[in-house]
């Protein structure tokens, strides 16, 4: 076990360096993170205002639109928070900085797992705000339990978006793809259950919400909002977050290949 | 009159090079028709159940189906984010030099934003047409059945000149296409805080008073008088003023704008 370790250590090393260089990009242009946590606070804020009263439908199941709603404005953050990872990617590319780490001797998984775990952990940055805000407009609180499964979960679905990002990024190796990785995380994230219940949902959207694994995800996030934590609506969502990110990361390591050939 | 058939000249090629641009720009015509029409399927789908809502003794208005009620909505938000990307093209052309080259021609100063604006028209036309075939396809019934639709097809353009007025003011004024960019939030902000997507009535509050005094919802509420209650009252007049209203501040600020841009050269 310590010979793993020891052997890992410099690829930890370098994970930590470029988790440090995004740091440091925040850090030094602070305005680059108020697009990523205005456009869902916007959304928030706005969708309760207009749909608040959808709670007063038979069968809705939450008893503040605000608790109901803000679990879908958590994930489209960390959606926004990844993509954004992405953009970064494609313009180191065109900068040319990335061959530099291409020809460096870092294994290819460790320069993705740098921008994934990047997006992660900068992903708690709209949570925070946007989880104050609701609390600031009567949200239910979900619990201790309730929230730290639901800032997990927020940090899988940035890592997930930043894999979509990056094998974007490593396929078309432009900035100008940066709509399609924003905009595939919204679709994503919005045809789930996100402005009402399954049972409330009309049309097309209520066979592609049943069958978006995105849907389990929220689930999982909004459980402590508008109820209680249990088990069988947070290990799907957990599953969920592993099979996407197993997915896009295998493909987005496959792009990096291509890349390095 | 050579003079004035000289601007219309102008203002045609001008439009033109507009709409040519935007459709040769995916990341421009994407917010305009992509974007709302994407939105318009989620919202139909996710909260179509709402035409069923009865909060308090008010009812959600007697209408066909819920996308009959949000393709005046989504037409909004299209026109909106139109006049957006026109403001953006244009402080993008600032930033090329290709405006001073327009202001070192003899060639009247407003008819170079004229003819920005006409390109927006022409997008925001199409974009009416556009949510119209959708909303036909879908079998939303054009409560004033042609009529509607010209009427509907008008304002909308009328519209689109008059909110890319203000984005021609503001891209006019800081020449920096990130700034006009940057706007694209707020135009949420002004569509969430109007009844472009619910019925004003059943908006929570702070949003309802907000929507009840927003210009933008008057002239929502014209579109919809000509798609779902057909002339029924005085909203395509109250829609009238609005966009005569909003048109004139635009022009206003991108005159102050370009006499700024003129005098300053930057």
């Amino acid at each position: 076990m310590a010979e793993a370790i020891s052997r890992l250590r410099p690829d930890l090393e370098m994970i930590r360096a470029l988790i440090a260089r995004a740091r440091n990009e925040l850090v030094r242009v602070p305005g680059a993170a108020v697009p990523g946590v205005l456009a869902p606070t916007i959304f928030f804020l706005g969708l309760n205002g207009v749909f608040g009263n959808l709670i007063q439908l038979r069968g809705f199941s939450a008893d503040s639109y605000s608790s109901f709603i803000i679990p879908v404005s958590m994930l489209q953050g960390a959606g926004f928070t990844g993509a954004a990872m992405g953009v970064n990617l494609a313009r180191d590319m065109e900068r040319g900085w990335f061959d530099r780490l291409v020809a460096s001797p870092a294994p290819r998984w460790v320069l993705l797992a740098g921008n994934v775990a990047s997006a992660s952990i900068r992903s708690l940055i709209p949570a925070t705000v946007l989880f104050c805000v609701a609390m600031a407009i009567g949200a239910h609180f979900p619990g201790i339990d309730g929230l730290a499964i639901a800032l997990i979960l927020v940090m899988g679905m940035a890592a997930v978006a930043a894999c979509w990002g990056s094998m974007l990024a490593l396929h078309y190796r432009s900035q100008s793809v940066a709509p399609l990785m924003q905009s595939g995380m919204f679709v994503a994230i919005l045809c789930t259950t996100a402005y009402a219940p399954l049972a409330l949902l009309q049309g097309w959207l209520k066979e592609v919400a049943r069958i978006n694994p995105v849907t389990q995800v929220i689930e999982g996030v909004r459980q402590g909002f508008v109820g209680g934590v249990s088990w069988a609506d947070t290990w799907p969502a957990f599953l969920v977050l592993a099979g996407l990110l197993a997915l896009l990361g295998a493909l987005a390591l496959r792009e990096l290949r291509r890349l390095a050939e | 009159m050579t003079a004035l058939r000289a601007n219309l000249r102008v203002i045609g090629a001008l439009g033109l090079r507009a709409v040519r641009q935007t459709f040769r720009r995916p990341q421009l015509m994407a917010p305009i028709v992509v974007f709302p029409t994407l939105l318009l399927a989620i919202q139909v789908g996710g909260a179509g159940s709402a035409i069923h809502l009865h909060v308090g003794g008010v009812s959600f208005p007697h209408v066909d189906s819920f996308l009959q009620f949000m393709l005046a909505g989504a037409m909004m938000q299209s026109l909106m984010l139109a006049g957006n990307s026109g403001g953006i093209a244009l402080a993008v052309d600032i930033e090329m030099g290709f405006t001073d080259r327009l202001f070192a021609s003899p060639i009247s100063r407003f008819s170079i934003v004229l003819g920005r604006l006409a390109g927006t028209a022409a997008l925001g036309a199409l974009s009416a047409v556009w949510f119209l075939v959708i909303g036909l396809i879908f079998g939303v019934p054009i409560e004033e059945g042609i009529a509607g639709a010209l009427v509907t097809i008008g304002l909308v353009t009328l519209t689109a000149v008059a909110i890319g007025g203000i984005g021609a003011a503001i891209a006019l004024r800081t020449g920096s296409s990130s700034v006009v960019q940057g706007l694209f939030p707020l135009i949420f902000v002004i569509l969430f805080l109007s009844s472009a997507f619910f019925p004003q009535n059943l908006m929570l509050e702070p949003a309802q008073t907000i929507a009840n005094y927003n210009p933008l919802s008057f002239i929502v509420e014209g579109l919809r008088d000509a798609i779902v209650f057909g002339f029924a009252g005085s909203e395509m007049l109250d829609a009238l003023l609005a966009v005569i209203g909003i048109g004139c501040v635009g022009l206003l600020l991108s005159a102050a704008a370009m006499r700024h841009r003129v005098r300053t050269g930057g």
